[in-house]
C-alpha cells in the first residue's frame, strides 16, 4: 500500500510540477503571430515552388503581411485569382499577374538524335552537359535526363518514351523551376494562349543546325518574311515569336506551313484542350 | 582528466549510439536526407541530450533517492524530457528566433526520441558523478550528430549513384547505414 501511495505521490507531484511550468512558460512566453499570416497562407497554392523567390508559401506569407514592400502578386502558380486574394487580405494594390506556361524549345528526343558519344554517367542533365555539351550533336537540344521533371512539384512534366520531356499544359502552373533548372536553359515561358512557338533552341548556322538534326529552326527567316504582323524576328540564327502580337492579330498562322523543317510548331488547339504541349 | 576525455571519446566514437547500440534510428533515417537538416538535428539532438541529463541527474539524486522510489526513474525521466524540450522550445521560439528557424522542427521531433531517454538512463545505471555524467551526455549528443552527419553525407552522394530499382530509398540507406555500423565496430574494444 506504502509503495503504491509513494507511486501516485511521487508522479502525481512531479507531473503537476512540469505542467504548471509549462502552464506558465505558455503564458510568458507566448509569441504573438500575426494572425493574418495564417489567413495569407491559407490562400496560397501550397507547392512551396519558391517562384515567389521566398522559402516556401509559409515565408513568402509572412513577408507580404510584415513588410510593405513585397507585392501581394508575386505568387505566380496561384495566378491572379490569389494575387487579389493576398492583396484584400493585406490591404495592398495588385497588379496583373501575367500567367505563363512552361514550353520546350527542342522536338529532337534523344533517342532519335543524332549522337557524338555515348553516355554512361551520371543520370542528370547538368552532369551530362558538363562533358562536351552531352552526347547529342546539336550542343543546344534537351538532353532528356529529366532533370527539369524531377524540378517540378506540380508534376506537370514527364519524360516520354523517347526521352523527351512533356509538358502538361493543365497542370503547369508557371513557376518556371524547370527553365531555372535546365542546363541547357532551353524551357521558354510562354503565354497559355499562344499560338506558335519555336520548338528549337539551335544558335548554330543553318547548315550546321540542319546537319546535327533534321527539325532544327535554320534561321532561313522564311516565317519572318511571311508573317504580315512582324510577329516573328530573327535572332542569332534562331527566329523568336512574339506571342503579345501573334495573339492579338493573328488568324491563320503562314508561318506553320512555310518553314522548310517545321521547326514552327501550332500549340493553339493543345493548349485550349489542356493538353501536353 | 584522462579518465574523462576517454569517457568523451568513448560516447562519441565506441559507444556511439546509433551506430553500436541501434538507438535513435528513426531520426537517423528519417531527417539523413540532406546535409543541412542533419547538422541541424545534430545540433538540436546535442543540447538536449546535455540539459536533460542535468535535469535528470538531480531529479535522481534528490528526488527518487531520498523518497526510495527509483524504480519509477524511467517514467519520471520520459516525463521530465517531455516536458523540458517543450520548453526549450518556448524558450528559443521566444528568444532567439534566428536558432528556432534553424532547429525549432527538430526539438519536437526528439520530444520522446530514445537516444535523449538512454543517455540519463545510462548515466545512472553505470553510477557516473555529475561531471562523469555531462561528459557522456556531450560525448553521445556529439556521436549522434557524427553519425547522422556522416549518414546524411553518404546519402547525398547515393543520389546520384544507380541503385537498383528494389533498393531505392530507404533500401540502400539501411544497407548504407549497416556497412556504416560495421566499420564503427572496429572501434569496439579500444576503451572498456
Amino acid at each position: 500500500m506504502g509503495t503504491v501511495l509513494s507511486i501516485v505521490v511521487v508522479l502525481g507531484l512531479v507531473g503537476a510540477f512540469f505542467g504548471l511550468i509549462l502552464a506558465l512558460a505558455n503564458k510568458k512566453l507566448a509569441v504573438e503571430l500575426n494572425p493574418l499570416i495564417h489567413l495569407v497562407e491559407d490562400v496560397l497554392p501550397k507547392g512551396q515552388c519558391g517562384a515567389c523567390g521566398f522559402a516556401g508559401c509559409m515565408a513568402y506569407a509572412e513577408a507580404v503581411v510584415l513588410n510593405k514592400e513585397v507585392s501581394p502578386d508575386l505568387c505566380i502558380p496561384g495566378k491572379k485569382a490569389v494575387a487579389q486574394k493576398v492583396a484584400d487580405l493585406t490591404g495592398k494594390k495588385s497588379l496583373e499577374v501575367e500567367p505563363r506556361i512552361a514550353y520546350l524549345k527542342c522536338s529532337n528526343p534523344i533517342a532519335t538524335a543524332s549522337k557524338k558519344y555515348f553516355y554512361s554517367g551520371i543520370q542528370d542533365c547538368v552532369a551530362e552537359n558538363l562533358l562536351h555539351f552531352g552526347q547529342k550533336e546539336c550542343r543546344y537540344g534537351c538532353i532528356g535526363l529529366g532533370t527539369c521533371v524531377k524540378q517540378c512539384v506540380f508534376e506537370a512534366i514527364q519524360l516520354n518514351e523517347l526521352g523527351l520531356p512533356v509538358i502538361d499544359s493543365a497542370k503547369c502552373t508557371g513557376c518556371g523551376k524547370c527553365a531555372d533548372a535546365c542546363p541547357k536553359k532551353i524551357i521558354q515561358m510562354i503565354p497559355p494562349d499562344a499560338h506558335v512557338s519555336v520548338a528549337c533552341n539551335s544558335l548554330d548556322k543553318g547548315a550546321v543546325a540542319r546537319k546535327a538534326c533534321s527539325i532544327a529552326c535554320i534561321g532561313c527567316g522564311l516565317c519572318k518574311k511571311q508573317c504580315p504582323y512582324e510577329a516573328i524576328e530573327l535572332k542569332n540564327n534562331l527566329a523568336w515569336v512574339n506571342s503579345q502580337i501573334c495573339i492579338e492579330k493573328c488568324t491563320q498562322a503562314v508561318c506553320l506551313d512555310k518553314c522548310p523543317t517545321k521547326a514552327i510548331k501550332s500549340c493553339l488547339n493543345k493548349v485550349a484542350k489542356g493538353l501536353a504541349i | 582528466m584522462n579518465d574523462y576525455l576517454l569517457l568523451f571519446i568513448g560516447a562519441v566514437i565506441v559507444n556511439n549510439f546509433v551506430l553500436t547500440r541501434f538507438l535513435g534510428l528513426c531520426i537517423f533515417f528519417g531527417v539523413s536526407k540532406n546535409l543541412k537538416a542533419s547538422v541541424g538535428m545534430g545540433m538540436a539532438v546535442t543540447s538536449v541530450i546535455f540539459i536533460s541529463s542535468i535535469f535528470a541527474y538531480g531529479v535522481y539524486n534528490f528526488i527518487l533517492v531520498p523518497l526510495h522510489v527509483t524504480f519509477l526513474t524511467t517514467i519520471v525521466f520520459v516525463l521530465l524530457i517531455a516536458s523540458f524540450v517543450q520548453l526549450l522550445e518556448m524558450v528559443i521560439r521566444r528568444y532567439l528566433p534566428a536558432l528556432y528557424k534553424m532547429w525549432g522542427i527538430y526539438l519536437l521531433l526528439i520530444a520522446t526520441n530514445c537516444v535523449v531517454l538512454a543517455v540519463p538512463l545510462i548515466n545512472i545505471e553505470s553510477n557516473f558523478s555529475f561531471a562523469k555524467s555531462l561528459v557522456n551526455a556531450l560525448g553521445s549528443g556529439v556521436g549522434f550528430a557524427v553519425a547522422i552527419i556522416l549518414m546524411a553525407s553518404l546519402r547525398e552522394k547515393l543520389r546520384l549513384a544507380e541503385v537498383p530499382k528494389p533498393l531505392e530509398g530507404l533500401g540502400i540507406a539501411f544497407i548504407v547505414a549497416g556497412f556504416l555500423s560495421l566499420s564503427f565496430f572496429g572501434f569496439s574494444g579500444m576503451i572498456k
